[in-house]
């Protein structure tokens, strides 16, 4: 699959804050500009890649909506890391035969529905009736256990959030426009020990969307393509007592998976977009994908490996702690990781970057896709 | 004051319902291949068999972790913040998940010896909880 298939146009649309637009209405806003981005039509997209936390079939909504009739669609739902999902099932579809321009789109409105949200989210009989918070009280057994095991301290932790906010700085999109200490991290209101209010995700509301097609097309379209170099999936729980090790994820598996088809190692990743719904889930991570020896994220982070100017560049738009997180942050990670790539980064570029990773997570660090993509040097 | 949030509860889900209302924490043991397996399944994890034992845990084991909410994740809840959630570790080797009472949050830790207790929280559902061994820890 190494190189087969690239991507050719992508977008974002209210990454705050919706300006009147509803889920689907986002969705097909960012199609449209993303298919616009690849130099194609809406009507030349005959596969439909889409997850929602809103509707329950979100690609006969979409298709309903846009007048669109796919010949393959996958809506595929492994929470945030659905859309790295995506991209590798797109690829093989697109390989297969089975379409020749996909397209794969997302939107929420987590931040205007605030407290109305209804998820399409099943209850978990043996967890929820106890009344804790998912998924925060998941991660937060998660943090105290890593703690537990590593010495990993809240400072530390906060680290992740202070970083992603310097990152956030540099990004004229990102809502929140001043810097972010550790103490105010920890000054935050406690929701579940030992996670703080500003160790979690923003919620805002947001579309993107992202087009992808074979490489001998993509050579054919406007766009510098930006190629799908390697992709891995793995997952295990569901429920947070199913996790068979609270401080190491299957992001171990699909990373090695995608390392592998694209012949890299970690050191050879020039950027990297890791999901950040907590900044424990980001530290857990970043230890899995092989940035940092497992035990040892506290420290790395604490160092400012992970903040503008150190040894990885990370979520380089501020990512879910400080850029945008509507429900599900997946696309939004492959879009920053394209931009990148294509050197359209502005104040945030990463000089000279051919190679960006983006890594999915879904709900408690139950689901893993990891995609790895490229520029026409990394081939 | 809002209901408790009740599960919908199908097939061998309710078997473990049932009993803990009967006050009994229960676990499941294959006698194919002896793996344990914590809430009822219809097959083994390990072995796919279907020859599946449910028994009656001791209710005896240790805090793999723990996290103190100071927000309710639910309405009902509201008055009781703070609460804690535990994983257990039993003495039977299955990871449970629930809560755990008569420990200040404060002195809730990893590895603090626990048993289990049961709380009617409505007239159709009983929750396994977990104390610590040897009776409350005083809030000081």
């Amino acid at each position: 699959m190494r190189g087969e298939v690239a991507v050719v146009g992508i977008s974002e649309i209210d990454p705050f804050e919706s300006r009147g637009r509803s889920p689907v209405g986002l969705m097909a806003e960012a199609s449209r500009l993303a298919v616009a981005d690849a130099g194609l039509r809406l009507s030349d997209i005959d596969g439909l890649f889409t997850a929602s936390s809103v509707y329950y079939t979100p690609s006969l909504t979409f298709a309903e909506y846009t007048g669109l009739n796919p010949r393959y669609s996958d809506s595929t739902v492994v929470g945030g890391s659905s859309f790295e999902a995506h991209v590798g099932h797109a690829a093989a579809a697109i390989r297969s035969g089975l379409c020749d321009y996909a397209l794969v789109t997302y939107g929420s409105t987590q931040r205007s529905d605030r407290g109305k949200l209804v998820s399409q989210a099943e209850w978990l009989p043996y967890e929820q009736p106890y009344g804790m918070i998912h998924p925060i009280s998941p991660m937060a057994l998660i943090a105290h256990r890593h703690m537990h095991e590593f010495g990993t301290t809240s400072e530390q932790l906060a680290e992740v959030a202070v970083s992603a906010r310097k990152w956030a700085l540099r990004n004229p999109q990102a809502p929140y426009r001043v810097p972010l200490t550790v103490d105010q991290v920890l000054a935050s209101p406690m929701i579940s020990s030992p996670l703080h209010k500003l160790d979690c995700c923003l919620v805002t509301d947001g579309g993107a969307a992202l087009v992808l097609c074979a490489t001998d097309r993509a050579r054919d379209l406007p766009r510098p393509p930006v190629y799908v170099l390697g992709f891995g999936e793995s997952a295990d729980h569901r429920n947070i007592s199913g996790m068979p090790d609270l401080t190491t994820t299957r992001a171990v598996d699909s990373a090695q998976r995608a390392y592998r088809m694209a012949g890299l190692t970690p050191a050879d990743i020039d950027t990297a977009n890791v999901y950040d719904a907590f900044t424990i889930s980001l530290l857990v991570l970043l230890e899995d994908l092989g940035f940092v020896a497992k035990g040892e994220g506290g420290p790395f982070v604490a160092s400012g490996a992970i903040a503008p100017g150190g040894s990885l560049a990370l979520n380089t738009n501020g990512g879910g702690l400080s850029y945008c997180h509507p429900g599900m942050l997946g696309l939004f990670l492959l879009t920053e990781a394209v931009r990148q790539l294509r050197g359209d980064a502005g104040e945030r570029q990463v000089t000279a970057a051919t190679t960006a990773l983006a890594h999915g997570m879904g709900l408690t660090l139950g689901a893993h896709a990891t995609v790895i993509l490229g520029t026409e040097r990394a081939l | 004051m809002t209901q408790r949030p009740t599960p919908v509860l199908r097939g061998e889900e309710r078997a473990y319902f049932d009993r803990a209302r009967e006050r009994e924490l229960v676990y499941q043991r294959c006698r194919t291949c002896d793996a344990t397996q914590w809430y009822p399944r219809v097959v083994c994890i390990r072995c796919s068999g279907t020859d599946l034992e449910l028994t009656a845990a001791s209710g005896n084991g240790t805090i793999h972790s723990f996290t103190t909410l100071y927000r309710a994740g639910h309405p009902s809840r509201a008055a009781d913040v703070p609460y804690t959630m535990v994983l257990v570790d039993l003495v039977e080797g299955v990871r449970v998940f629930g809560e755990l009472v008569d420990v200040p949050p404060a002195a809730a830790r990893i590895g603090l010896p626990v048993e289990v207790g049961f709380q009617d929280v409505t007239d159709d559902l009983t929750l396994p909880v977990f104390r610590p061994k040897g009776g409350a820890i005083d809030a000081r």
